[in-house]
């Protein structure tokens, strides 16, 4: 089958349109955790999320309605990792951890109290993104819009904090609600991430992208262009993969992930080295 | 009518844990002052710093800065800080030096906080100033301290602040880029009026510009101009007689008369 022939069927349509924008939201966003060390922050809301899916199919939710009935949880879950951090003085990871595990304990108590795990339970834990619906889309387009209108909003403001968060408070910015937008965001792109690559690898979209960006990116801006570049040839290439040779498409598209950073890797130390280290004798400051 | 002061500080008490970082501090700073803030490891130098510019809580006390309460304080614009060290930055930061640089211009934007024409001209000509234009597009964590606390200095300095706190900036840069540093903030206060604060263990080295020395152990043992620091017999007890004896015979050497005017 030519790949012009799949692009015609709707289902990969809705597959591409939503892959690409959730992929591009991870990416910008991962490109602020990672330097925040908040790099985990995914996971711990994916599997809180798969509190919320356990919860919403018990209460027979309708599977397409799903994505948004986890919302609120994730949300109130991305408050707790915050106010854990402030008031209860534990660092970021521990309390990421705190949440994650109640997340996936009550998931694992509500989906054995439903009869145990069944096929729409697995498809938010391996992702089914060929499989998304028009009103998913939808959500997508929203969300995209959202998320990516707020970080344009206070683009300026979550650099200066993911820089170094004190240097940022010394110039009277909040750093306080800066960080309370990245979670929301964050939250907000995790629920929809778990439809493109499954609830189990949802940190690998946030995280991947942006790491690999690192290796070749100078320059901050860059580095979110570049993480939306490798993250969005992933999925389109990892939708496309998938299909034709019958392979599960979020693994697929972590996998290729890695890839983009294996490669970002060897060309970070081979061509990139040497340019940066020809670039350190050229450019020397001038004396004050 | 008296001129408020860029910085007033009252019976400030500060607490980390159980143990005390200061307290009974209260002294003002006025506008055109270059203020020397020397001191003892652990003597709550950097404490009183990061009190003043509301990083960390205060016990007891109260503080202004051009006149108004810190809590109520919104002109950050009106500061430019240097800070000894990054507390939270990445080693490996990809921001560029005029990345950084930008960042300095936040402080006086309402949101949303966008870029303007006269803003790349500030951070040009800024970049220019403190001669890393040439390093403009590397990444941060590509440079060595000294350049950093450089592209640091350019950032606090982009927005052209009134007053301008400086924690031990010059503890990564070589001897003589040290002493050109002091002398461009010589300048800023001489030619710019800039107000400087300065915490530096450096002593000798501020003893040839600052106006005013606050030497600080947990709470004020001295506050006053140069020359009666030299004459004073209770710095003669901290530093020892020949210390203050050297540091004050390099200053007269200089700049200033022993009153402390210049």
């Amino acid at each position: 089958m030519e790949l012009a022939d799949l692009v015609g069927y709707a289902f990969i349509q809705r597959a591409l349109l939503a892959g690409t924008l959730i992929a591009a939201l991870c990416a910008v966003l991962g490109v602020f955790l990672v330097l925040r060390r908040l790099s985990l922050i995914g996971d711990g809301l994916a599997h809180v999320t798969f509190g919320g899916v356990a919860a919403a199919l018990i209460l027979r939710v309708e599977p397409s309605a799903v994505t948004v009935a986890a919302i609120p949880v994730v949300l109130l879950s991305s408050f707790g990792i915050l106010k854990l951090t402030e008031k209860a003085r534990i660092y970021g990871d521990a309390a990421i951890g705190v949440v994650s595990s109640l997340g996936i304990a009550t998931g694992v108590l509500l989906a054995s109290a439903a009869g145990g795990f069944n096929v729409d339970l697995f498809s938010f834990l391996f992702g089914s993104i060929l499989a998304i619906s028009s009103n998913e889309v939808v959500i997508a387009v929203i969300l995209f819009v959202v998320v990516v209108s707020a970080v344009g909003l206070f683009y300026n403001d979550l650099f200066a904090v993911t820089f170094d968060e004190e240097l940022a408070r010394s110039s009277g910015i909040q750093a306080r609600r800066i960080n309370v937008v990245l979670v929301l965001l964050t939250a907000l792109t995790v629920v929809l991430a778990m439809k493109v690559v499954g609830i189990l690898l949802i940190s690998a979209l946030l995280i991947v992208p942006a790491v690999a960006a690192l290796q070749v990116a100078r320059g901050f801006r860059a580095t979110i262009i570049w993480a939306v570049v490798f993250s969005v040839f992933s999925v389109v290439a990892g939708i496309f993969g998938s299909f034709v040779m019958n392979l599960p498409t979020g693994a697929t598209i972590v996998l290729l992930n890695i890839v983009m950073f294996v490669l970002a890797y060897v060309f970070r130390k081979t061509v990139l080295a040497r340019r940066i280290n020809r670039g350190r004798g050229d450019a020397r400051v001038a004396p004050l | 009518m008296p001129m408020t002061p860029a910085m007033s500080v009252v019976d400030l008490r500060c607490r980390y844990g159980s143990s005390e970082a200061l307290r009974d501090i209260s002294f003002e700073v006025h506008v055109g002052d270059y203020l020397g803030i020397v001191g003892p490891n652990g003597s709550g130098k950097s404490t009183l710093i990061r009190a003043v510019l509301g990083l960390v809580p205060v016990e007891q006390g109260s503080i202004e800065l051009f006149g108004t309460n810190l809590p109520a304080f919104r002109t950050w614009r009106r500061i430019g800080y240097l800070p000894q060290r990054l507390k939270y930055a990445d080693p490996h930061f990809p921001g560029t030096v005029d990345e950084i640089v930008r960042l300095g211009l936040l402080a006086g934007k309402k949101f949303p906080k966008m870029s303007s024409r006269a803003d790349d001209e500030a951070v040009a000509r800024t970049m220019e100033f403190m001669g890393i234009s040439g390093i403009r597009r590397q990444p941060v964590g590509e440079l060595s301290g000294g350049q950093q606390q450089r592209v640091l200095l350019a950032r606090a300095l982009v927005g052209g602040p009134d007053l301008l706190i400086l924690d031990e900036p010059a503890t990564a840069l070589d001897p003589e880029t040290r002493g050109n540093f002091y002398s461009l903030l010589s300048d800023l206060n001489r030619k710019q009026h800039t107000t400087i604060i300065l915490v530096t263990h450096d002593t000798w080295s501020i003893g040839q510009y600052a106006t005013r020395f606050l030497y600080l152990d947990k709470k004020v043992v001295f506050d006053g101009t140069f020359g009666a620091f030299c004459q004073s017999g209770e710095m003669t007890e901290f530093f020892g007689e020949y210390a203050q004896h050297q540091i004050c015979h390099r200053h007269h050497g200089e700049k200033r008369g022993a009153d402390g005017t210049r």
